[in-house]
């Protein structure tokens, strides 16, 4: 059955876990989940394929597993807080499974995060919705709010009060 | 009676709890971030709520994917930390408040919130790392300094409830409190965030213009910041960014003019930008009693024009 196209499924290289993934994904995050058992992980090492066959996986989940493909398994409906649990289970950073993820060397995904991370220039759109969001576009109209003038004695306060110091000043 | 005194945000990043915990606080790495923390502590030690409510989501450990609350809020007597697959976290068993607890399931539910309640829950890092952040480092056989409400809200499973459903729920969750007949000063936390992405070929992404137009608006536009969809945090701020949601509980709790006594940015601690800010209410003049605001009324949000001047000594800028 496809996928429903939904309006996040254009942001590249993501997979927005949502209701759909979480029902196709059931098994994998039950089998991600069970591995927080040490007798469960010493069962999976010790016989991967059998051990997999509790949990109803499809042929391609399954395959995902083994091969340790971290992305497919998003994309079939694993989520990474349970997928970081296998992770974990083969003795794994996190930031090793993130260096599969994004094809990178786990130093090359390290230096990147200590630059400031991966820029959002670039990445926000696999259609050309290139366009910063309202929040930080800046030049937004600031929704118009319909002018009470409510706080007459907050007014008064600020006047007769001598603390001149704005304390929200804009902070750099 | 009881009130909501300040509103924190902080980001709940795993591996902080783990340089906790490993006693790497010193190192230069983390040090750039619980420096940060320093004043906060401070403020916090004096401010000495007698209770917090703590915002947070839980991370595949007290819940799978067997049952996704939206809501959950804990009434246990004490929420012992999970084992997160390391062994659970050296840090004590968060006290409940269950009287409070009980009081606002009661009131938020007729509000028309259908909180789950969890009589009994095991709480991870996103909620212990908040509070070692605003509480210090405190021992496993020691105590934390207050009782703690646990409010657990999904995020890991699109769609998280709203921005919107979330300040609407704070501000319930303030008239609960302030419904409430012991005299006690709260605090309420969100915690998560900010902008990172953990999952996919765009891990690692980071958004610090984002982010500060997040907590610029937090601070001041909070009604601005509740409209904004799911889809422009997802794009903006990452997958994993849209935790910030979270932080919209905490502020719907505070007045709608708040001071800010404290702002903290860092980029990165492991794959996440870390966010902090305390947000204070400001003391209110003695009043004859029963001025209520209702909580649904829209009271435009003045931007400019700040009453700079009430008198607020504890205000401590970040640099």
């Amino acid at each position: 059955m496809a996928r429903k196209q939904q309006v996040y499924d254009d942001i590249p290289g993501t997979f927005v876990f949502d209701a759909e993934r979480s029902r196709q994904g059931f098994g994998i995050n039950m089998f991600c989940m069970s591995l927080m058992k040490d007798e469960n992980r010493r069962a999976f090492k010790a016989n991967e394929p059998e051990y997999l066959k509790r949990f109803g996986l499809t042929p391609e989940q399954t395959d995902a597993i083994l091969k340790r493909d971290y992305n497919r398994m998003l994309e079939l409906g694993g989520n990474i807080y349970f997928t970081a649990k296998l992770g974990a289970t083969d003795g794994h950073s996190f930031q090793h499974l993130a260096a599969l993820m994004t094809g990178n060397t786990q130093e090359g995904y390290a230096k990147m995060m200590l630059g400031g991370g991966r820029s959002v220039e670039g990445n926000r759109s696999r259609s050309g919705k290139d366009a910063p969001a309202p929040l930080v576009a800046g030049g937004t109209p600031k929704k118009a709010v319909a002018k009470t003038k409510p706080k007459p004695n907050a007014k008064t306060a600020a006047k007769s009060k001598s603390k001149p110091k704005p304390k929200s000043a804009k902070r750099k | 009676m009881a009130r909501i005194i300040a509103g924190i945000g902080s980001s709940h990043v795993p591996a902080i709890g783990a340089a906790i915990d490993n006693g790497k606080t010193e190192e230069p790495y983390w040090k750039r971030i619980f420096s940060g923390f320093e004043k906060s502590q401070a403020w916090m030690r004096e401010t000495k709520p007698d209770v917090a409510i703590i915002v947070y989501n839980d991370h595949a450990s007290a819940f799978s994917v067997e049952m996704i609350p939206t809501f959950a809020l804990g009434c246990a007597a004490e929420f012992p930390p999970a084992d997160e697959g390391w062994g659970p976290r050296p840090v004590p068993t968060v006290q409940g408040y269950p009287p409070l607890a009980s009081h606002i399931a009661q009131s938020v539910i007729l509000e028309e919130f259908d909180l789950t309640i969890c009589n009994k829950m095991e709480v991870d890092h996103g909620m212990t790392v908040p509070m070692n952040l605003l509480f210090g480092k405190v021992d496993k056989n020691s105590h934390w300094p207050c009782p703690v409400i646990p409010l657990a809200v999904n995020v890991v499973m699109y769609p998280p409830p709203t921005g919107h459903r979330c300040y609407m729920l704070g501000k319930a969750i303030r008239k609960a409190v302030e419904s409430y007949p012991e005299d006690l000063n709260v605090v309420i936390f969100g915690t998560g965030g900010l902008s990172h992405q953990i999952s996919g070929p765009r891990a690692g992404l980071i958004n610090s213009k984002w982010d500060k137009a997040f907590l610029d608006n937090l601070s001041k536009d909070p009604q601005k910041l509740a409209k904004v969809p799911h889809v422009d945090y997802m794009r903006e701020a990452g997958a994993e960014g849209i935790e910030m949601v979270m932080w919209l509980v905490m502020r719907g709790a505070l007045d709608d003019k708040v001071d800010e006594v404290y702002r903290f940015y860092t980029v990165p601690a492991s794959n996440t930008a870390v966010g902090h800010i305390i947000l204070a209410n400001r003391p209110r003049p003695a009043k004859p009693a029963g001025r209520h605001k209702p909580a649904a009324k829209h009271k435009p949000a003045a931007k400019h024009k700040r009453a700079a001047a009430r008198a607020k000594p504890v205000l401590i800028r970040s640099r």
